[in-house]
């Protein structure tokens, strides 16, 4: 071998080393999660470093549902979540249209309006905003969380703006020339163009709102309204030695979000490319 | 003006919701700094007591600092491990699919799922690091119970998920143009060099607008600390940030204030004066930032 292709081969093994060693700690922690969801409080006790359990207890899944409405807490997260995808998908995208394929001077003065607002902290609105649900009697119900993601967020607005804009403006002066009506050329020309930008935003609004936990713990007082967020956080306030059954719990809030990332995995890096990058 | 229109309803959403979801309440939240308000009776006007209060608050300033520490040394923590990782990543050899899925899937978990992984893995007694450190015959520190140890705990819970900073770091690096690597290249520069003349100045302004909002989401640090103060058997009364209130972040108080006493004006003139500091601190960092990125011709 001659003294570079060995310079390469050791690159590659040192460059592998490190990469592999990054990935055991971003992945070891999930399967200590699985590990000890699968062990009795016995086993977890003895703290010993192997992640396999001498014998799987999988009734600690079983568990769960009886210590907690497990079910009840995932069918309002699901709610709530679905709800905020329609809403942000159907706003922003509006919003984003009139930003982008609508000739109106009002757009150069919103735009800046809506990436200021993204450095905007939440804090500084959360008093009042809270006072209007409470004046509107909607504190303790789902619509404080949902109303919000009717009006459009700026990140989203901002995403399928740098989406809209890579459209053809040629595209919609021709069906404009056709006699086709603004709304028509929105949701029959654009939206279906913009189906992959259309779903990051969806997929980043479910994964946003089923994790939300600033949100719920604002707004949802009665235990049977809890999402899972709020579930797990009052599971843990009570039961904070029972890890076998807190992180059968975790494994099962975390589990669909997982499934759902290798499905659409490319939607995500997408979306992440496409805002964080044409700042 | 029949485009004006049409503009007006397609903005129309997000009109609404900046009218009476943003605008309305920063002003709103601005005059309640000023009064004394419970949220049941009617604000009262107290000219500029809260803030007076506020600046003789022991609690406050405790929360100014753990909020600092956090953010200070958070922030380039997470932008340093960001940018090594996605560096990592755009090395060219093979199995790079599979890496990239596996230091990004953190980032997706859900903070109650992932806090409470980490306040298991952290557990003084049984976690799975102290196991580690002290076979290693190593000090293993209580980390959530220790005041010491408690806000390090939250920066490497930080470091774990920071995948979304690194993705678009790595996006960044896959920017950079290669005819400029192949020039220096020719002219035999070093790989640090490449890495300090090209790579850095090419990737400076997504480094600059991710330290941007890594510090302002720093200033609005709450679910992770809340969630830990909450972990070791509830919030028993005097207690309400932890082991000697080390995880009392400023966004945490400030929700104890509105929500847990009803201090709504004492809450309210803090979001102000979180409000104007994240303002300052943005600026500053543009200001200062202007001579160090350069922006690509275009």
């Amino acid at each position: 071998m001659t003294g570079s292709a060995v310079r390469k081969l050791r690159a590659s093994f040192a460059s592998h080393t490190v990469l592999i060693v990054l990935s055991a700690i971003f992945v070891i922690p999930f399967l200590w999660l699985l590990g000890t969801s699968l062990k009795s409080l016995n086993e977890i006790s003895l703290s010993n470093l192997t992640i396999i359990p001498r014998v799987f207890h999988w009734d600690n899944y079983a568990r769960v549902f009886e210590r907690i409405p497990y079910l009840r807490y995932t069918m309002n997260t699901l709610f709530v979540t679905v709800m905020s995808v329609i809403g942000q998908i159907i706003s922003s995208s509006l919003v984003a249209y009139s930003l982008t394929k609508v000739e109106w001077k009002g757009r150069g003065i919103i735009f800046p309006i809506v990436v200021a607002t993204m450095l905007l902290p939440f804090q500084v609105t959360m008093i009042p905003v809270y006072m209007i649900y409470q004046k509107l009697g909607l504190v303790g119900t789902y619509w404080p969380l949902i109303i919000p993601t009717f009006t459009g967020a700026p990140f989203y607005i901002f995403l399928l703006r740098q989406f809209f804009m890579t459209l053809p403006d040629t595209l919609i002066q021709a069906a404009r020339i056709d006699g086709a009506n603004e709304w028509k050329i929105f949701s029959r020309i654009v939206m279906p163009l913009c189906r992959p930008a259309l779903a990051a935003v969806g997929i980043f609004t479910f994964l946003y709102t089923w994790s939300d936990f600033l949100g719920p713990l604002l707004y949802l007082n009665d235990n049977a309204k809890y999402t899972l967020t709020l579930g797990l956080q009052a599971f843990m306030a009570e039961h904070y030695t029972e890890w076998d059954l807190l992180m059968a719990a975790s494994a099962m809030f975390t589990l669909p979000i997982i499934v759902m990332f290798f499905f659409a995995q490319k939607y995500f890096i997408e979306g992440i490319t496409l805002t964080g990058i044409k700042g | 003006m029949r485009n004006t229109l049409k503009g007006l309803l397609f903005a129309s959403p997000w009109l609404i919701g900046f009218l009476g979801l943003t605008l309305y309440p920063i002003v709103m939240s601005f005059y309640y700094g000023f009064t004394s308000f419970n949220a049941f009776q009617p604000p009262k006007f107290v000219g500029l007591d809260n803030y007076t209060e506020l600046f003789h608050d022991d609690l406050f300033w405790k929360s100014m600092r753990n909020t600092l520490f956090i953010t200070l040394l958070g922030t380039p923590l997470n932008l340093a491990f960001a940018l090594l990782a996605a560096l990592l990543l755009n090395l060219k050899v093979r199995g790079m699919a599979a890496y990239r899925t596996l230091f990004y899937m953190p980032t997706i978990v859900p903070i109650a799922a992932s806090t409470l992984l980490w306040i298991w893995i952290l557990n003084g007694q049984y976690g799975l690091l102290n196991t580690l450190l002290s076979k290693l015959g190593l000090y293993a520190p209580s980390w959530l119970g220790d005041p010491v140890y408690t806000k390090p705990s939250l920066l490497i819970m930080g470091v774990w998920a920071v995948g979304n900073v690194i993705v678009i770091f790595l996006a960044a690096l896959q920017d950079v143009s290669a005819a400029l690597y192949e020039a220096a290249e020719i002219d035999g520069a070093s790989t640090l060099r490449k890495f300090f003349h090209i790579t850095l100045p090419g990737i400076s302004p997504i480094i600059l607008f991710q330290l941007i909002m890594q510090l302002i989401n720093g200033f609005q640090y709450f679910s992770q600390a809340y969630l830990v103060i909450g972990s070791s058997g509830g919030l028993n009364g005097a207690q309400i940030g932890g082991p000697e209130n080390s995880l009392l972040l400023y966004a945490v108080y400030l929700y104890h204030n509105a929500f847990y006493y009803l201090k709504m004006g004492k809450a309210s003139a803090m979001a102000w004066l979180m409000f104007i500091c994240v303002g300052v601190v943005t600026w500053a960092v543009f200001k200062g930032a202007k001579k160090l990125v350069t922006y690509g011709g275009e």
